[in-house]
């Protein structure tokens, strides 16, 4: 286990190094902040001044070299526009998207395991067919038209639920979450699940195709020909061994929500990260999309790891030592 | 998003609800703005929102009406007593809102700051450094020396928002961001700022001018645009801007919503490249062969591409009216706008006449750039362009591209012929005329927006007599001649103006503001006033 960790830790040292330089090249390419960021009324000389002050006077290579001195240090850079330093920005409006893909993760395990199981039990049934059908709405409708077709109608038709924004937050730990107030979780309900539709969609759909396949193994067999109970056989024997992709698939997506809630957060009004980065893209504030992707990089490493940890909890035919 | 609207409006019990909750919240404006707010600090980033929010906290010396007239604010009068000096008299008994007393040190202490705000993208400085000298004369006099003749000088310090010399002595731009530092005189104090999310406002009760309507403001930055217009009509806020164009039928036939509008100050236009005399990159003949002399340097064809384009149609079906067409740089009654110099008439049959005196009877092929996601309908003006050169025989290819990588391309002069903007934040014509079309002098400062190189050794003359003429009356003859000049010789191309639309419930009332800035004290409940 400690070899294989540390291992694993070497080769996540190598990736953000090289992702360093990708993303900064990268970023590097797009247009010209200073165009964008300055005044239109700017002449010259203040000009000039701004290229400076944001220090994209020096060659392309120094300013990496640069970069990667302060990150080795903690420090991600400014951001061009908030002039604060960049990860404290994004740690800032990581608890608003960390709680929406938390959200998002369990409905769709709360919803989609129980369809995807009974859908996977009774492949014959009209509901069972009303689920698969419904999974592929989820899977192939865009999340930009869900999220208004939910504010349209719950929103401005029902008036059920707030249209926009986060509503009240409560600090914890240094934090704002929204999820512990009854106003922050009226706000939350829309974005999460115009979030988790796609989730629930994929949790169906692998939880069926795996409870269809453990059926016929020999040892469901067995149990049953033991005489175990129905309820035994699938809740313990067929439902442990199909989580093994459930796990790894949710896992992925998770990573994927928190980097990528972007057309959410902004339908939403959603002050998360995801808002954040289509913003610095935006003004093309480089510090905050350089320093975001680096975090990315980071978490995905991490839930990689995580899930494979996950596995060998679940299954002990998986040896970590071997897997690296 | 349509049938959503119109199905709202059959929604009586919903419409009942709303009216009850605007009486229980009546002291409280909720706003949802299109543009983020991105630093408090007034001297940080000149940005339209920024400075919308430094209008609430802050005071300048001088600011603007809603016709973009400069007024007085902080200082209650100002004259040139010589070529070189202007007097400002500050008014008395102002104080910030932590009660510190406001007067002439903390103007100087201003003016010595803004050019020095640490990392600052766009500093402000350009409107303090004409100054060189700042003379207190009492506690509530001013003087200020510059090296020329400076005319602008009300004009510029609009933009400045003073603070207190004591207060700010050595404030962050992250301190204004956290709050403790967002002090001034103006009529709201910041209660909270979470950025990218929400700015809250009180009304200070203790302002020296006239006391907005409003205890508490919420702030709300929405920058999607169906989702503003949704939380709108849900009553999650009670006022948004930037309405899209696309919604305005809608909304103007909604009977719980009222909208405010008046022609503002961005101008819409086409630029040429000016900068090569031999071939320019996006021109070929009709083979797709280079021309070896640029045909974009031929007035007559400039002005035949100018009759060429149906403004009226573009405005009507494109802008769906929320424009005016324009053949100058500033709608009429602007300072310096020239009286009766309307929107040419499309004319196809000219048009073309002056192609064939210009030696193009067959015309010629070129491609017009422009942005997709930074003007209203962008793109869909420059095929509207397109289509309309075409019919004169100019056969034209349309390339949209986002903002980020079409400005570096335009601003590096590798465009033949472009779609691009122009907000005239003072009001007044010598401010376009010094960026977008006196030739490119780094030493002068001019043409730091004249991304075509146009350059008129005439247009330059007389901007320069403007520039030194401290008399307004002439100084606007000046302007206006220099203005006739670029126009006739079509040195950009004026497409239109833009209108600019704000959306709120019925019960509210706004006071729209030619310069697009969102601010609380513009609005107020109906029926307190005049309705723009």
């Amino acid at each position: 286990m400690t070899v294989f960790l540390l291992r694993r830790l070497i080769q996540a040292a190598a990736v953000v190094l090289a992702m360093s330089l990708l993303v900064f090249l990268g970023v590097y390419a797009i247009g010209d902040p200073v165009e964008i960021l300055i005044s239109p009324e700017a002449d010259q000389i203040e000009r000039e001044r701004a290229i400076q002050a944001l220090g994209l006077d020096l060659p392309l290579w120094q300013q990496y070299l640069v970069f990667l001195g302060n990150a080795l240090r903690g420090d991600l850079g400014r951001s061009f526009v908030f002039n604060e330093p960049a990860l404290q920005l994004i740690l800032q409006r990581m608890p608003a998207t960390l709680e929406l893909a938390v959200g998002a993760t369990v409905a769709a395990l709360i919803i989609g395991l129980p369809l995807g199981l009974y859908a996977g039990l009774r492949p014959n049934s009209t509901l069972s067919k009303g689920i698969m059908a419904g999974s592929i709405l989820g899977f192939s409708l865009p999340t930009f038209w869900v999220g208004l077709m939910l504010i349209m109608v719950f929103a401005v038709q029902l008036g059920w639920l707030p249209s926009t924004g986060r509503g009240e937050t409560v600090e914890v730990l240094g934090m704002r979450w929204s999820f512990l107030t009854a106003n922050g979780l009226a706000h939350m309900v829309m974005p999460a699940i115009n979030l988790s539709l796609f989730k629930i969609s994929l949790v169906i759909r692998l939880t069926r195709a795996g409870v269809r396949e453990t059926m016929l193994m020999d040892y469901v067999k067995f149990a049953r020909a033991k005489g175990l109970s129905p309820t035994r056989i699938t809740m313990v024997h067929v439902f442990k061994n199909i989580l093994i992709p459930v796990v790894t698939v949710v896992g992925l997506e998770f990573g994927g929500t928190i980097a990528f809630s972007v057309v959410t957060e902004s339908v939403f009004a959603w002050p998360g990260m995801g808002k954040l980065i289509i913003d610095s893209i935006n003004v093309l504030d480089r510090p905050v999309m350089v320093a975001y992707l680096m975090i990315i990089v980071l978490m995905f490493i991490t839930i990689n790891l995580i899930v494979d940890i996950t596995y060998s909890l679940l299954d002990p035919r998986v040896r970590l030592e071997g897997k690296a | 998003m349509g049938w959503g609207i119109r199905a709202v409006q059959c929604a009586a019990v919903l419409a009942c609800s709303l009216t009850a909750g605007a009486e229980g919240r009546a002291q409280t404006l909720t706003m949802g703005v299109g543009a983020p707010v991105t630093s408090i600090d007034p001297h940080y980033h000149q940005l339209s929102p920024n400075i919308a929010v430094g209008h609430m906290i802050f005071d300048g010396l001088t600011s603007t009406d809603g016709n973009a007239r400069v007024i007085p604010d902080l200082a209650e009068s100002w004259q040139a007593i010589d070529e070189t000096t202007w007097e400002f008299r500050l008014r008395r008994g102002v104080r910030f809102h932590n009660g510190s007393e406001f007067t002439a040190e903390d103007v100087a202490f201003t003016f010595q700051r803004v050019p020095n705000v640490p990392n600052s993208p766009s500093s402000y400085g350009i409107y303090t450094r004409p100054i060189r000298q700042v003379e207190i004369v009492d506690s509530h006099t001013l003087r200020l020396k510059t090296a020329t003749p400076y005319p602008l000088m009300p004009t510029d310090l609009a933009n400045v928002m003073i603070l207190d010399r004591e207060t700010h002595a050595n404030a962050t731009t992250e301190g204004f961001n956290a709050g403790p530092m967002a002090v001034g005189t103006g009529p709201f104090r910041m209660v909270s700022h979470r950025n990218g999310d929400r700015i809250e406002f009180e009304r200070n009760d203790a302002y020296w001018g006239q006391k907005p309507h409003w205890q508490r403001v919420n702030y709300r930055m929405i920058t999607n645009d169906a989702a503003r217009t949704a939380a709108l009509l849900a009553g999650d806020v009670d006022f948004i801007d930037q309405v899209p164009t696309s919604d305005l039928a809608k909304l103007r036939a909604d009977q719980r919503l009222a909208l405010s509008e008046i022609t503002g100050l961005r101008l819409i236009y086409l630029s040429f490249d000016h900068s090569r005399t031999e071939a320019s990159p996006f021109v070929t003949d009709n083979d797709g062969r280079p021309i070896p002399q640029n045909p974009l340097k031929d007035a007559r064809v400039r002005r035949a591409l100018s009759l060429a384009i149906d403004r009226g149609a573009i405005v009507e079906r494109i802008m769906e009216g929320a424009a005016i067409p324009a053949g100058q740089f500033l709608p009429e009654g602007a300072f310096g706008s020239v009286p009766g110099l309307a929107a040419p008439r499309a004319d196809a049959e000219g048009a073309r006449k002056l192609l064939a005196e210009a030696g193009f009877p067959q015309g010629f092929r070129i491609t017009l750039h422009g942005p997709n996601d930074r003007y209203p309908n962008d793109s869909r003006i420059i095929q509207a362009v397109g289509q309309m050169w075409t019919r004169i025989g100019v056969r034209t290819q349309v390339e949209a591209q986002p903002w980020t990588t079409f400005v570096a391309r335009a601003g590096r002069q590798e465009l033949s012929s472009f779609l691009i903007g122009w907000g005239t934040s003072s009001g007044e014509a010598s401010n376009p005329l010094r960026n977008l079309t006196a030739s490119f002098d780094r030493d002068k400062g001019y043409g730091a927006s004249n991304r075509g190189r146009y350059s008129n050794p005439e247009v330059d003359r007389v901007l320069d007599a403007a520039m030194r003429e401290l008399d307004d009356a002439k100084r606007e003859a000046l302007l206006q001649q220099a203005t006739r000049i670029v126009f006739e010789d079509v040195g950009i191309l004026p497409l239109h103006i833009q209108k600019n639309t704000w959306a709120m419930r019925r019960g509210f009332a706004h006071d729209a503001r030619a310069d697009e800035l969102t601010r609380a004290q513009d609005v107020r409940p109906a029926g307190g006033g005049a309705t723009r």
